[in-house]
């Protein structure tokens, strides 16, 4: 009887509970997406239509003669921009990836003198934002004549504090010393021993830390408008920026805009949806523990 | 308060991380002078940094035929998007750019940060004068002797666009003053439209029509500034707006939104006052009314006269710690007289060139079908030869813009009044000139 009772009750909270969770997710998902749906109603629509139709609905679904459009337009620079962006956050975020890894691996592993001294002082990286350092890194960059090159925005994104952060506090936790240990007996010297056996307990952190900072080198927008002059190196951010300052002087630029801000988005949803299977797998795997 | 504070703040840490930089790279602003414009040796690359869409084609057209002074075009937002701040910074760093655009009401900060090379004393500069458009010529001398800070490249003379058809259909006749423009705002209330809307935060446009009028916001005596924005003609404009607005006669929706294009493709608002290349404006945002609008000058404070505003318009600029003021000075005078450059660069941006010969250009003789075939850059060559040359920008103008449309969007949604808005940007103005260390009265 009693556990009936228990069990009847615990339905009730948690179907109540559950719902309101439901609701609060309902209303999240319709936020964040509306502005998504408005984006992409919007890029299926020609000019004329844009000004006279309901803006959340379809007028003529003219998406790939937009993305058409854009294409051609100043020889198609604007996928340039793409290229340009996936390379700086695809490429920064992975040797980022693979440096903050190493950082937190060997604070987490190694006893050294300053140690701790310097954890703290990368932790207290955390707390500057990228924006902050953006004109001290432009006035460093000018010194050896480096500013308006890849380099510029490329070497500044391969620094991730927290994820040297992420990355010791998972090590701590998931590297067990005696399997250091093992692998030195076996004869395995230690960058081995950190690409073999480290690395593939850490991945779920890794992927934390790739996506994060994939992401932040996507949205830095700061750091490319100070830099770069040369629109060639644009990233995608920059690029459909520069654009949306010209819609006075040219108002069809405004659908160039709307459609590039469009695809623009669809390389981070792939790298989510893509790897957010691992991070889950590695959520659950410490979860377990 | 906060807003000032933050304001100064902020000012201090550029004072310092200029100041920082300075010392670092000993300064790249004292090795220059008007004096020292002569010609290099040998081939010259120069850079420029323009965001005007397709400045390559005009570019282009120099390169071909100066092959040894090449020009490589760098782009970036406009202005107050961030370019401006860029060009600071590169200044102090030592690396800016050869050349660069600047627009008119940007022109003062740079004068008095020492960012732009006096260029009098290059080859021909001086004698350019009669070729560009009186006031354009005074918005780039500030009045001086012997000083031409930058070319003038395009400008915005303003004028009327309305609908005819409307018009026509309510009996009405094109409205030539301000006092008609307001009766006739009545009548088109109460067959359900506006005669206008109001733009909150064009700031730049309120200060075309304050220009309009006659007014001034700043002057410079040569010794401090002085900061007036609450003059007597601009009072007479802000109470005649917020008059319109008291009496819901105009709309009052934020300016370049949809919806604001939204109003005009409906009928919603019957005109417009606004720029020559507002004329781009209209015929992307609302299409469905094609062939339906006309131009018209300006409505006036006196009847029968013919004065009109200027809203917008750019300059290119030698940058201080160019090594070739003399090509880059050159290239420039090049780049916004020459009639095929000018051609490249309506067909790519729509500008409307500075110089006096640039209203006969090829590509302003025809009438536009949106505008019912009319000819109206007959309408605006003859506005620009009405601008008041004697108004002055002053070195703070981004601050001065951001302040008032402050105040501005709080008086179209009922709190404060206009003037209260230029009275506040007032004060905030002199206490940004003040922090800045800029000599300013008052």
């Amino acid at each position: 009887m009693s556990t009936a009772v228990t069990r009847r009750g615990a339905v009730r909270e948690s179907l109540l509970s559950r719902s309101a969770a439901m609701l609060v997710m309902l209303i999240c998902a319709f936020y964040f997406l509306v502005p998504i749906w408005w984006l992409f109603v919007a890029s299926t629509k020609d000019r004329s239509q844009f000004t006279t139709t309901n803006p959340l609905w379809f007028g003529d679904f003219n998406l790939f003669e937009n993305i058409g459009t854009l294409a051609t337009y100043r020889d198609g620079v604007f996928f340039r921009w793409m290229l340009n962006s996936v390379l700086y956050a695809g490429a920064g975020a992975l040797l980022a990836t693979l440096f903050a890894t190493m950082a937190g691996y060997a604070i987490a592993k190694y006893a050294f003198r300053g140690r701790e001294a310097a954890f703290n002082i990368i932790l207290g990286g955390v707390l500057v934002p990228a924006t902050a350092l953006a004109l001290p890194l432009f006035l460093l960059f000018s010194q050896i004549g480096a500013t308006n090159t890849f380099w510029s925005v490329f070497l500044p994104s391969l620094v991730s504090p927290f994820g040297v952060y992420l990355s010791r506090i998972y090590a701590t936790a998931s590297v067990p010393d005696e399997l250091l240990e093992a692998a030195r007996l076996d004869g395995a010297g230690e960058v081995r021993t950190f690409f073999t056996v480290a690395t593939r307990l850490m991945a779920p952190a890794m992927v934390t830390m790739f996506l994060f900072q994939f992401v932040s080198i996507w949205n830095n927008f700061f750091l490319p408008l100070i830099m770069l002059r040369d629109e060639d190196l644009f990233p995608v951010t920059m690029g459909l920026y520069v654009w949306n300052t010209q819609v006075s002087q040219i108002p069809e630029i405004r659908a160039y805009v709307i459609v590039g801000a469009l695809l623009s988005i669809i390389p981070l949803i792939i790298a989510f949806l893509g790897l957010q299977r691992f991070w889950r797998n590695g959520l659950g795997a410490g979860g377990l523990k | 308060m906060s807003h000032r504070t933050a304001l100064a703040g902020g000012a201090l840490l550029l004072v310092s991380a200029l100041a920082l930089s300075a010392c670092s790279t000993g300064g790249g602003t004292s090795d220059t002078d008007a004096a020292a414009c002569t010609p290099s040796e040998g081939k010259v690359n120069l850079t420029f940094t323009s965001w005007l869409p397709g400045i390559e084609d005009a570019v282009a057209i120099w390169n071909d035929e100066n092959p040894d002074i090449q020009v490589e075009v760098q782009t970036g937002p406009n202005g107050n998007g961030g370019t401006y701040k860029n060009f600071f910074n590169q200044i102090e760093a030592g690396n800016a750019p050869d050349l660069g655009q600047i627009e008119y009401d940007a022109l003062p900060n740079f004068r008095v940060q020492d960012g732009v090379v006096n260029l009098a004393d290059c080859a021909g500069i001086l004698d350019a004068k009669s070729n560009f458009i009186d006031w354009t010529w005074n918005q780039v001398t500030f009045g001086e002797e012997n000083a031409v800070y930058a070319i003038p490249q395009d400008i915005g003379p303003e004028a009327l666009y309305y609908r005819a058809d409307l018009f026509e259909a309510a009996g009405l006749d094109v409205p030539t003053t301000w006092d008609e423009y307001a009766a006739d705002a009545a009548i088109i209330r109460e067959q359900g439209g506006y005669i206008t809307n109001f733009s909150q935060s064009d700031i730049n446009a309120f200060a075309g029509l304050v220009w309009q009028a006659g007014g001034q916001w700043f002057a410079n005596d040569g010794e401090s500034w002085d900061v007036t924005l609450d003059s007597a003609e601009s009072t007479q404009v802000a109470d005649y707006w917020q008059g319109l607005i008291d009496e819901d006669l105009v709309g009052t929706v934020a300016p370049w939104t949809d919806e604001w294009n939204a109003a005009y493709n409906s009928g919603e608002m019957w005109t417009w006052v606004s720029a020559v290349w507002g004329a781009n404006t209209i015929s992307s945002g609302a299409p469905d009314t094609s062939g339906k609008w006309a131009v018209a000058p300006m409505p006036q404070w006196t009847e029968g006269a013919s004065a009109a505003g200027n809203w917008g318009g750019s300059t290119t600029a030698v940058l201080t710690g160019s090594k070739h003021p003399y090509e880059a000075a050159q290239f420039a005078l090049w780049l916004n007289s020459d009639a095929d450059a000018l051609t490249a660069m309506n067909k790519s941006a729509n500008i409307y060139p500075a110089t006096v010969d640039g209203a006969s250009l090829p590509a302003f003789a025809d009438g536009l079908d949106f505008y019912g075939g009319q000819k109206i850059y007959e309408v605006f060559a003859e506005a620009a030869k009405n601008v008041n040359p004697d108004f002055t920008w002053g070195p703070t103008m981004t601050q001065t813009y951001t302040d008032v449309a402050d105040g501005f969007s709080g008086a179209v949604s009922g709190s404060g009044t206009l003037l209260d808005a230029l009275k506040t940007g007032q004060d905030k103005t002199i206490a940004a000139l003040k922090a800045a260390a800029i000599p300013v009265k008052g």
